[in-house]
């Protein structure tokens, strides 16, 4: 091999080193320029009162553009795992949006049903029919009192969200 | 410099600096194409066309589109409908070449598989193809959210969850994909920049690449006959226009493919001035709103086959969860089609009609893709979530037998 190839060689690599970097740079730029934008990280705490709520009677509040489910459970409703006990009530908290393709299901007398593939959830938020993989899902959530501050992650919820995981 | 001559014309100055004599013959009249074929094959052309529609009727909707969930949908709806002169032929134009495309594509893709126009050296046209069918759903689907409709929004959503399927980074993806928790602005505007700018582009170098790769196995013809191009073409330019089995494609075959062009455009802009409606989802003129699913909710009819493979599977089985089944199903359905040419173990090419265990075979994809289409529409409950089950089982059943089938007709024939 004479020196030119040699030459031209290094020149070869070392442009391959800078471009490899300099492509692997971009590309995790380019991966952050559609993670969600810091005011949309910042944004979403909602507070709910739910001593107001009447047992059997599910309300949807919007917490970071999402509906979430507040139902204070009346006794027929049983108990489960994932009940939020305030005092003597039992509360279910869920993230609205089907566990199969994000529709939201709507409650019909005793049963969230899922319109879009039949899915459907009991009043603790369990799937109990059609093609939904998990629970809907908890949200995060502190209480103070009877109110609770969606968003914030209190010792409650983690208890909770500890329970769901066994 | 080469030394360039005085040209005596405007076409002896192109063809001294571009070869356009040379071009010319290559691209057209020396193009050859077999005698031996019918209307079918002028779909090509069909689609260019109707591709060529889309692009200039989006240009001028771009101009008065605004993407973004406080305007789109006004901007839609009363600025291009009402204001703009001629706005709402643009949209329906848009609206409606955007639905009869893909009738086109898949007339063009099962006259394909029909006539065995996928094997043996065209395996390039074939999976080409079937990437711009691909770059195809992807433009439908995110044209279909821009007017922020209803419609648009809860097909947007049910979408972007599809990939919360994909193991460990599931859920984090589709946070990524939407830039948002939800769907939402960042979303628009992303989905915004693939339709008007990504995707056409992609689209018209995909395009590009499936003109080239046709141009050196040749065009299959009705009886799939195999024939040597240059031998037949030297018999053409000899004056044997009658023996020859070829003919240029410029000026002679293209005759034919603009006369089913003109049946085709009387056909489209019968449906855009009498019958845009089908295109135009009753649910996409309320406005998106991210707290309420409509009741029944469905894609356009050229997603329902394989939106049904998705949802047939609806319980679960063997202690697979349904949802994994028919997401890894809805997965198969949309790429099985790419392996196609190595599915087919037939070692000839040849029509369906003369491969008769493949020619039922066919059909019965065809009847299966029109149940899963039909059944794709009507609510999953009851009797309907069975049929869908049985129709997606059928669909994955046809493929992995295939190899068997081909294989059989090869035998009968004394050719494995
Ligand atoms: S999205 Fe609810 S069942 Fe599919």
């Amino acid at each position: 091999m004479s020196n030119e190839t040699n030459r031209r060689d290094f020149l070869g690599y070392s442009f391959a080193a800078v471009a490899a970097v300099g492509g692997a740079a971009s590309l995790v730029g380019m991966k952050q320029a559609w993670d969600p934008l810091p005011s949309v990280l910042a944004g979403g705490f909602t507070k709910v009162e739910l001593g107001e709520l009447k047992p059997g009677k599910p309300v949807t509040v919007t917490w970071r553009g999402k509906p979430i489910f507040l139902l204070k459970k009346t006794a027929e409703m049983g108990e489960n795992t994932r009940d939020l006990i305030i005092g003597s009530d039992r509360f279910t908290v869920a993230i609205g949006l089907c566990t199969h393709l994000g529709c939201i299901p709507a409650w019909k007398k005793d049963t969230w049903k899922c319109a879009c593939h039949g899915g459907e959830f009991n009043p603790s938020g369990q799937q109990v029919f059609g093609p939904p993989p998990r629970p809907l899902d908890l949200p995060p959530f502190a209480v103070n009192g009877t109110a609770i501050t969606l968003g914030e992650e209190g010792p409650e919820y983690k208890k909770i969200a500890a329970a769901m995981m066994a | 410099m080469a030394k360039f001559e005085k040209a005596n014309s405007v076409g002896e100055w192109l063809d001294q600096r571009l070869n356009t004599t040379a071009l010319n013959k290559v691209m057209m009249t020396e193009y050859w194409i077999p005698k031996d074929i019918n209307f079918l094959w002028a779909m090509g052309v069909l689609l260019a066309t109707t591709f060529g529609i889309l692009i200039i009727s989006g240009i001028f909707l771009m101009m008065y589109y605004k993407p973004d969930i406080g305007l789109a949908f006004d901007s839609v709806n009363y600025t291009i409908m009402q204001e703009v002169a001629f706005g709402w032929l643009f949209r329906h134009m848009h609206g409606v070449a955007a639905s009869v495309v893909f009738l086109v594509i898949y007339i063009h893709m099962f006259t394909g598989i029909y006539y065995g126009s996928y094997k043996q050296g065209r395996e390039m046209i074939w999976i080409s193809g079937m990437l711009l069918f691909m770059t195809f759903s992807a433009a439908g689907f995110s044209g279909y959210m821009l007017p922020w409709g209803q419609m648009s929004y809860w097909a947007a959503m049910v979408i972007t969850n599809l990939f919360g399927g994909v193991p460990v980074i599931g859920d984090a993806l589709v946070v990524w994909i939407r830039g948002d928790f939800n769907v939402a602005d960042a979303t628009l505007t992303r989905f915004f920049m693939l339709h008007v700018f990504l995707l056409p582009i992609t689209i018209m170098g995909i395009i590009g690449v499936h003109f080239y790769t046709l141009r050196i196995p040749h065009v299959n013809n009705q009886s799939s006959d195999e024939f040597d191009y240059d031998e037949e073409a030297e018999k053409y330019l000899a004056g044997n226009k009658k023996e020859s089995k070829v003919i240029p494609f410029w000026p002679v075959f293209i005759s034919k493919d603009l006369a089913v062009l003109g049946i085709f455009l009387i056909f489209y802009f019968y449906l855009v001035f009498f019958h845009y409606n089908f295109a135009m989802d009753p649910v996409n003129f309320d406005p998106a709103d991210n707290m309420v699913t409509p009741a029944h909710i469905y894609p356009e009819w050229y997603f329902l086959w394989s939106y049904e493979v998705l949802r047939g599977f609806f319980f679960d089985i063997a202690g697979f969860k349904a949802f994994d089944i028919g997401l890894i199903a809805f997965a198969f359905a949309n790429g099985i089609f790419l392996v196609l040419p190595w599915l087919d173990r037939d070692p000839k090419i040849l029509p369906a009609h003369k491969r008769p265990v493949f020619f039922i075979w066919f059909w019965i994809l065809m009847v299966d893709l029109i149940v899963l289409t039909v059944y794709g529409k009507l609510p999953p409950t009851g009797t309907n979530a069975w049929v869908g089950f049985f129709a997606a089982v059928a669909f994955i059943v046809l493929f992995l037998v295939l190899p068997i089938v081909t294989k059989i007709d090869a035998k009968k024939r004394g050719d494995a």
